[in-house]
This record gives structure tokens, C-alpha cells and sequence, in this order.
């Protein structure tokens, strides 16, 4: 048998996104350690809706660290203490027997609170929708081995491309930026020679987005360290450049129409 | 329901030339007058996303729902192993033929060798439109695509991209859709449930809806609705979907007059981590490419305590090779799944619960390199490690069988068009292509297929002969009675104020179907759920407790909604396992099976697709049959010795 544990959570509860919000505590007992962290979450829950206390509103749907939906701030750290691993994905043998647990939504400007641990995180969305895509209409494509794609530059392209879009980089960074994010999207499709055509434009596109809804970049580098994908800061240098560059190349395009 | 019209419509002629010719048949509606209809698609995973983007591209009015707060977020994203494609780039005897053969023996002569013929021929712009999409698929030194090979297959034709497939699939269509959406071109409704269809004279007119964040019913009309909301395998309450999948949109709409197929065709997947104890949520998948390195094994010694290191070859029996020598480690799921079953059920299983088999990389390591099997399912092999503790390079991983996708589903025609005019449906949702069984990769290409190249070209055939109508206003009888409908619902759950959660009775639901109505099933086991499975539903309406309000998020009672469906299929997945009097596929019956075990079909009585009909609550349903025929791939008892 494997070995139990006791513990105190305090946990975020906010009845909607208008309403104030505070800690509440609960100790939850007898928790395996072979348990994931939302397994437990969801003992806690069966618990509160049993003595007639509405369940912790939690995001949660794969439940293996690929959709992105989970997330929150465990012990001040975005998904908790388990580097590269998403909350879903974080067991309770990281934890101690007698620990105290605090558990919170996102927090970001960028990032309103719905109700408890959720929140709302379509500002993300309007990254991508400025740029983030290659234009191919279904059925226009050329014969895929056309264009071979040296493995290097395709191995970056999706080092990058994993990012499961969860917001914790936003959440990990003192400013709110959301640089890393945004990076792994552009540089995803701008290492590729299917994405040259549009390089530039999207770089600025994206990055313009990016600015309207999130704080600005200090190199912290936090994101990284937060990342359950654990997507490296290289992407945002490399972000970076192509915006300068993109900024010089559009006006002179521009200039031409 | 003795008006149901049951035709699938096939083009006539030889089935290469059926598609091609079909496109040129159906109707066009001219770019002009595209923006004047609204065509609404409910599920933005891989059918539904590639749906809305292309329809949003031609010019369409598409109007997009998801209940994720995103659609970049679907179960579709969860898919590891890879997409099948006829690209025949390994040079190893692949073609759109043998693609096509293989689907239609796979599934176990169940499914419409048209539709299938269509999908393998599709097979091949998918990967040409996701590689300029920017997929990124795994590629070689070279700089082309690589390629794999799947269970249920001799040929190397699986796309993959590292163990992230779906992944990198659903980010593309969602990308494709975002820049509609960017554009004004497609508007999206995330966080959106669809909670009924709207039927008037006969035709989907729209659709009613619950705003997850708000709680507001709404109204949806348009010309013309497609669901592509993803498979019911959550039925079981344990298996390897993402926790949301659920049979609400499917269901609602068979309620309202579409006929639901197949339901009891079910697919349990070999590869899956073991349970670990009752608390557990749901299963995780290990890909099924991890058996093209992993051998199954079990020591041949029952209760053998040694660690597996320490049991010599000699002393192992590789299961899977003893009884299949020609496809050995890669034969189909439901054939592996059983095998294992039969091994666990005589007690030879290993693990502290002797729940499982040994999947072991060793030989493949030996042979290839430890830096050859990383780079192939480092990523697989990490989720295992972090959720068992247990380090698969150091020793082989433990797997058991799960249920993992449904083949059944809405039925629908060549057009993919169901039997209520104007309601379609796509991907996992529907029925079609994969028979009584699907083989690895092909739910992938199935969703593609449907959502970027097959729609976009039936949906406008249904369309042009409506130009100029208008859509039926929300304020007509038909929304204001479905909308009080679906609020009374919600009412309803939320004043039962009994003593039990949701998660209490989809639980019990899913110990009684994964007994009664998994892996195998009998006459006496059927009957047995069948009686069950409404007294524990009556339960539910007794004793349930929703809390909360229904004006704003509410977890809970977008649960009730959704196992209060899963009763009413669950029922039905056992009246159609007990009328189907033979094992086929993912359908294993007792009573019907060979002297070594294997399924034993009847073609004789059930070469058809099982249509089922709603006639009311309580009420016997009523079946309509489309009768297969098979004019390529000839009927014979699959052996894969
Ligand atoms: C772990 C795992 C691994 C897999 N690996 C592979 C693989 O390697 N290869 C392969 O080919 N297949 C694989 N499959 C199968 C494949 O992933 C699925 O069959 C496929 O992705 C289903 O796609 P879909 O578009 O039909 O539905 P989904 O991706 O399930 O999308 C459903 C959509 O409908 C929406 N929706 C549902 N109901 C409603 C409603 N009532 N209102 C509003 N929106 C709604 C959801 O929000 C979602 O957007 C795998 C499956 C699993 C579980
Ligand atoms: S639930 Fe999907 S990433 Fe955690």
C-alpha cells in the first residue's frame, strides 16, 4: 500500500468574477500519495458537496498535461513544485505528510478570474487569431515531401510548437508578459520555410497583440521555469529580433504598395 | 418511426471514380452568395475545427461552439501515436487500395467500403495540407517526412509527430480557424454547450444553447448545423477521453429524430497505465506506437514474485507472438485487448494488483540504442514515469486494456448528412468509416478527412437549393419550445437537493458497463445492465445533488446534464449488444466465438449497420437496418496468425 498523507489547503474561492475573493481552509486527510494533485481536488470536492458547500471550480480535461486547460498557482508557483509538469500531471508524493498547501488562480491583468482556481484566458487567442497561422486554403497544398525540412529546423519548430497554451508563463512573470507564448507560436511557424512568406508581417502582427493585453518583458525568466513544456527563452530573443527586423522590413514593403 | 428514411445514398459506379465524380454532381453555391448562409458547427476539435475554417474560408456565415474555453482545446489534442496516410513514401507496398482494404478488414467487414474508399483517397491531401499548415511531423536526416507502422497494418503509413500528434493536428486547424475568425470570417462561441437541436418540418433549423460562464439559454437559427462533438467512450466513466467528452449533442440530436448506430461497437485499447485504486479519475493512454519497439510478455510461471529483470527468457511468454507469429506485437487493438484480458482473467497478471502486462523496450534498446527509443516516446516514457514513479527505460512499463474510442454513433449517409435534412455529422461523433472496430492512426485522418475535404463540399450541396430563404426566426415555436425544454432540465437538477454527486451515480454507471457491456459480453450480462441501469437512473433523479446557481459557472450541473444522457445510451449500447448475435471487432459476445477464443461474425444475419431509432422515454427503440455490402474487400474470418 502506498503512503497517505495529511495536509492543510487553503484555497482561493471567489463566487464570480465581480464578487471579492478569499483563502479558505480546509485539511484534507488520508490522501494517497499516488494521487494526482486533481484527484485530490476532486476528494475535497466530493467532501464540500456532501456537507452541502458548493465544490472548488477547477479546470480541468485530458488530465495528461497536453490540453492546457488546468492551472493554477500551487505554493506560489505556477502548476507547483515539479518542473516541467502541468497540474494535472503533479502527484502528491512531491508533497509531504503535515504540509500546508496554497492554492490560486492565475493571477494577470490579462487573465480575469471566472470563478475560484478558473479563469478567463482568451486574450491568448487573440495572439494566434493576429497572425499565428500560415495561410493554406484546404485542398491548395503542394505534395508534402516538395519541400524537405532539415531536421534541426524542424526539431526547433516543435520544441517550440509544444507549448499547450495554460497561460502559466503569464502567471509565473512578475509583469505579466506574454512573451513566452507568443515567442513559441511566432518562432514555431517562422523557423519553418512553410511560414517564410508571412514571416514578417506575422511577427508584427503577433507581437503588436501580444502588447495590447499583457505586460511588458524584463527578462526574469520565470516563464521558462513555470513552462510544463518547458519551452527555453531563446524563443523570446529570437522573437525579438524578427520584430525589430520585421518593423524596418514592413515600412519599406509599405512603402512599395 | 416507420418514416425514417434509411438511404446512404452511394454514387453509383466504380468506387475509385464514386468522389470524384460525386464532386462534380453535387450543387454549387457561387462565392457571391456563399456569406448568405449560416451554417453552424457545434465541437472545434479536429472534424469540427478543419470544418468551420473551411467552410469560413469559402465564405460561409459559420458560426462555431465549443464548451472548452477555447477551441484549441478539444480531446482531439490528447491523440499520440500519429495519422495514417496512402502516401506509400517508404516504398513498402502502400497504395489508397490497400489503405482501403485494411480499414474495411480492420473494422471487421461493419463498415460502408464507399465512405472508406473515400477516406483513404482523402488520406493523402491531409498531409500535404498540414505539412503547409506548418505541421510539424517527425522527419529524417534527409529532410522528409518519416513514417511508422501501426497495429493491424504490414506497411509503415503513420505521420507522426514525436507522441503529440493530435497536438500538433488540432493546433493547425485551430490556427486555420483562428485566422478566420481574426478576419470577421467565422464568429466563435467558446464556452458555449449546445443542449439541443431545433427541428421544424422535418429540417435542423438551429440549434439552443447554455453559456457556461453566464447561464444563459439561448437561440441559435441557421441554414444548416453540423456536430462534430466528439466520441461517448465516458459512458464507462473510466477510460482514456479527456474527462469532458460526453454524448450530450449526439444524444439530444437522436432525441429529436436522428438515428444513432452502432452504439455498442466499442473500442478498448491494449496499451493503457494500469488502475492504481479506486480513486482514480480516469486512464492514461500509452500509444499504440509503443508496440512497434515493445514486446508483451507475462512470466510463464503464475505467481512469479521475481522482478522482471530477473525472469529469463526462457521463462517469459511473449503472448502476443505465440498466438499471432505473422503480426505478432502489432495486431489490431481488439485482438491484443482480448489476449491480454484472457492472460489477467486466469490470474497471470503482474503488478500488485496483477492487473497488467509487460510492455518491454529492452530488446529494442539493446538493439537500437537507448538515444533511438528516447527521441521516438521520450515524451511517453516521462508521463509514464510521473505517474507510476516506476522508470520504463530501468524496467518494462505494466499495461491493461481501456475503453478508448467509440465507433458508433449518429448514423449518417455518403454526404455525411444524417437522416434529419440539414443536420450533419463529423469525426468520432458520427459512425462511419471504422466498422466494429478502428485501427490505430485512423481516427485522426477520419476527422481531417470529414472536416476539411468532405464537408465543405456536401454541406454547400444541401445548401444551394435554399437560396434566398431566410432563417427561421428564434422567436418561433420550435426555439421557444426546445429553449423551456433544456431550462426546465436545468431547473429540475438543480431542485433534486438529494444526498449524492454526479460523479457518485457516473461512476456506477460506468462499474455497471465496463462489467456488463466491455471487453466481452453475454446474453446474461446484457440483460443484467439492462435492468440495472434504469433502477440506478431512477436513483438519480431522486437523489441527486446539483448545487450552486444556474446563472453562473456551475460544474456540477453541466455533469448532471451530461450523465442524465449517458443513462439513456447506456441502455441503449445494451439493446444493441444483445440483439447482435456474433462477435465482430470491438463487439465480443460469449456465445459467439471460436474453439481458440477468437470473435466468431455472422454475416449471414448482421452484415448491417444497427440504426436505432428514439421512440420515447421508457419505449423499446425501434432498429433500421442498412444492409453492407462488400463488393472489394471479400467477407472472410480476419486472421492475423
Ligand atoms: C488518449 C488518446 C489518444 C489517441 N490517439 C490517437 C492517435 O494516435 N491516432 C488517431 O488517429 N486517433 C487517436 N485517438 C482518437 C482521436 O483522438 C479522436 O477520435 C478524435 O480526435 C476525435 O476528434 P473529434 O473532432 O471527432 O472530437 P473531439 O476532439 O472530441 O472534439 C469534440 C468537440 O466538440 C465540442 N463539444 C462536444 N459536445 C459539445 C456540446 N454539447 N456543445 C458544444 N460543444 C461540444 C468539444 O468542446 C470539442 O471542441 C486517440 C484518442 C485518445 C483518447
Ligand atoms: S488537464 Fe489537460 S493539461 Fe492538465
Amino acid at each position: 500500500m502506498s503512503k497517505t498523507l495529511n495536509l492543510t489547503l487553503k484555497v482561493w474561492r471567489q463566487a464570480r468574477a465581480a464578487s471579492p475573493g478569499a483563502l479558505e481552509i480546509y485539511d484534507v486527510r488520508d490522501i494517497s500519495e499516488d494521487m494526482s494533485f486533481l484527484e485530490m481536488l476532486d476528494i475535497l470536492n466530493d467532501r464540500l458537496s456532501g456537507e452541502g458547500k458548493e465544490p472548488i471550480a477547477f479546470e480541468h480535461d485530458c488530465r495528461e498535461g497536453i490540453c492546457g486547460s488546468c492551472g493554477m498557482m500551487i505554493n506560489g508557483q505556477a502548476h507547483g513544485p515539479q518542473r516541467g509538469t502541468a497540474t494535472c500531471q503533479l502527484h502528491m508524493r512531491k508533497f509531504a505528510d503535515g504540509d500546508t498547501i496554497v492554492v490560486e488562480p492565475w493571477r494577470a491583468a490579462a487573465f480575469p478570474v471566472v470563478k475560484d482556481l478558473v479563469v478567463n484566458r482568451s486574450s491568448l487567442d487573440r495572439i494566434v487569431e493576429a497572425g499565428g497561422y500560415i495561410t493554406v486554403s484546404a485542398g491548395a497544398a503542394p505534395e508534402a515531401n516538395l519541400t524537405p525540412v532539415p531536421k534541426d529546423a524542424s526539431d526547433a519548430a516543435f520544441d517550440a510548437a509544444a507549448c499547450i497554451g495554460c497561460g502559466a508563463c503569464v502567471a509565473a512573470c512578475p509583469n505579466s508578459a506574454g512573451q513566452l507564448f507568443t515567442a513559441a507560436k511566432l518562432m514555431h511557424l517562422n523557423l519553418l520555410p512553410q511560414g517564410q512568406p508571412e514571416r514578417w508581417q506575422r511577427a508584427e502582427n503577433m507581437v503588436d497583440t501580444m502588447e495590447e493585453y499583457f505586460g511588458s518583458c524584463t527578462n526574469h525568466g520565470e516563464c521558462e521555469e513555470a513552462c510544463p513544456k518547458s519551452i527555453s527563452i531563446d524563443y523570446i530573443a529570437l522573437m525579438n529580433k524578427d520584430y525589430i527586423k520585421a518593423k524596418r522590413k514592413n515600412r519599406k514593403l509599405s512603402g512599395q504598395r | 418511426m416507420s418514416d425514417v428514411q434509411l438511404d446512404p445514398r452511394v454514387p453509383a459506379g466504380p468506387i475509385q471514380e464514386k468522389w470524384d465524380q460525386h464532386k462534380f454532381d453535387m450543387k454549387l453555391v457561387a462565392p457571391h452568395n456563399r456569406r448568405r448562409f449560416k451554417v453552424i458547427v457545434v465541437g472545434t476539435g479536429l472534424a469540427g475545427g478543419a470544418a468551420a475554417a473551411t467552410l469560413g474560408e469559402l465564405g460561409y456565415d459559420v458560426h462555431a461552439f465549443t464548451f472548452h474555453d477555447s477551441p484549441r482545446r478539444a480531446h482531439s489534442i490528447a491523440a499520440q501515436g500519429g495519422i495514417n496516410a496512402a502516401k506509400n513514401y517508404k516504398g513498402d507496398g502502400d497504395s489508397i487500395y490497400r489503405l482501403f482494404y485494411d480499414t474495411v478488414k480492420g473494422g471487421d467487414f461493419r463498415a460502408r467500403e464507399a465512405n472508406v474508399y473515400r477516406l483513404a483517397q482523402v488520406s493523402v491531401d491531409i498531409i500535404d495540407q498540414c505539412v503547409a499548415q506548418g505541421v510539424p511531423f517527425a522527419r529524417e536526416y534527409g529532410g522528409l517526412l518519416d513514417n511508422r507502422s501501426f497495429g493491424g497494418s504490414q506497411v509503415s503509413r503513420t505521420f507522426y509527430a514525436r507522441g503529440q500528434t493530435g497536438q500538433q493536428l488540432l493546433l493547425g486547424a485551430y490556427q486555420a480557424l483562428a485566422q478566420q475568425i481574426g478576419k470577421g470570417a467565422v464568429t466563435t462561441h467558446p464556452r458555449t454547450e449546445m443542449l439541443d437541436v431545433v427541428v421544424k418540418d422535418g429540417r435542423a433549423v438551429g440549434i439552443v444553447t447554455r453559456n457556461l460562464h453566464t447561464g444563459a439559454i439561448e437561440s441559435h437559427s441557421a441554414h444548416a448545423v453540423v456536430l462534430a462533438t466528439g466520441g461517448y467512450g465516458n459512458v464507462f466513466y473510466l477510460s482514456t477521453n479527456a474527462k469532458a467528452c460526453n454524448v450530450t449533442a449526439a444524444w439530444r440530436a437522436h432525441k429529436k429524430g436522428a438515428l444513432f448506430a452502432n452504439p455498442c461497437f466499442t473500442q478498448i485499447h491494449p496499451t493503457c497505465i494500469p488502475a492504481s485504486d479506486d480513486f482514480q479519475s480516469k486512464l492514461t493512454l500509452m500509444s499504440e506506437s509503443l508496440r512497434n519497439d515493445g514486446r508483451v510478455w507475462i512470466p510463464e510461471k503464475m505467481d512469479d514474485t521475481r522482478a522482471p529483470a530477473d525472469i529469463p527468457e526462457a521463462e517469459r511468454d511473449y503472448l502476443l507472438e505465440r498466438r499471432y507469429p505473422a503480426f505478432g506485437n502489432l495486431v489490431p487493438r481488439d485482438i491484443a485487448s482480448r489476449a491480454i484480458k484472457l492472460e489477467v482473467d486466469a490470474g497471470r497478471g503482474v503488478g500488485p494488483l496483477k492487473n497488467g502486462v509487460y510492455l518491454d523496450f529492452g530488446a529494442s534498446v539493446d538493439r537500437l540504442g537507448g538515444d533511438v527509443i528516447r527521441a521516438r516516446y521520450d515524451n511517453l516514457f516521462e508521463m509514464y514515469e510521473r505517474i507510476t514513479d516506476e522508470n520504463p527505460y530501468g524496467q518494462p512499463m505494466r499495461i491493461y486494456p481501456a475503453v478508448h474510442y467509440t465507433m458508433g454513433g449518429l448514423w449518417v449517409d455518403y454526404e455525411l448528412q444524417t437522416n434529419v435534412p440539414g443536420l450533419f455529422c463529423a469525426g468520432e461523433a458520427n459512425f462511419s468509416d471504422h466498422g466494429a472496430n478502428r485501427l490505430g492512426a485512423s481516427a485522426l485522418m477520419q476527422g481531417l478527412s470529414d472536416g476539411y475535404f468532405v464537408l465543405p463540399y456536401t454541406v454547400p450541396n444541401y445548401l444551394a437549393p435554399l437560396l434566398g430563404e431566410a432563417v427561421v426566426p428564434t422567436d418561433d415555436r420550435a426555439f421557444v419550445e426546445a429553449e423551456r425544454s433544456v431550462r426546465q432540465q436545468t431547473e429540475r437538477f438543480l431542485s433534486i437537493g438529494g444526498t449524492k454527486t454526479v460523479d457518485h451515480f457516473h461512476r456506477e454507471l460506468g462499474r455497471i458497463m465496463w462489467d456488463n457491456c466491455g471487453m466481452a459480453r453475454s446474453e446474461a450480462s446484457l440483460e443484467k445492465a439492462i435492468s440495472e441501469i434504469p433502477a440506478l437512473e431512477e436513483e438519480f433523479w431522486k437523489d441527486l445533488r446539483v448545487l450552486g446557481s444556474a446563472e453562473d459557472l456551475n460544474q456540477g450541473l453541466e455533469k448532471a446534464g451530461r450523465v442524465a444522457d449517458f443513462f439513456e445510451l447506456g441502455l441503449l449500447m445494451c439493446k444493441d449488444a444483445l440483439h447482435r448475435e456474433e462477435s465482430c471487432g470491438g463487439h465480443f459476445r460469449l456465445e459467439h466465438q471460436t474453439e481458440e477464443g477468437e470473435a466468431r461474425r455472422n454475416d449471414d444475419d448482421f452484415a448491417y449497420a444497427a440504426a436505432w431509432g428514439w421512440t420515447g422515454k421508457g419505449q423499446e427503440p425501434a432498429l433500421h437496418k442498412e444492409p453492407l455490402e462488400f463488393e472489394h474487400v471479400h467477407l472472410a474470418q480476419r486472421s492475423y496468425k
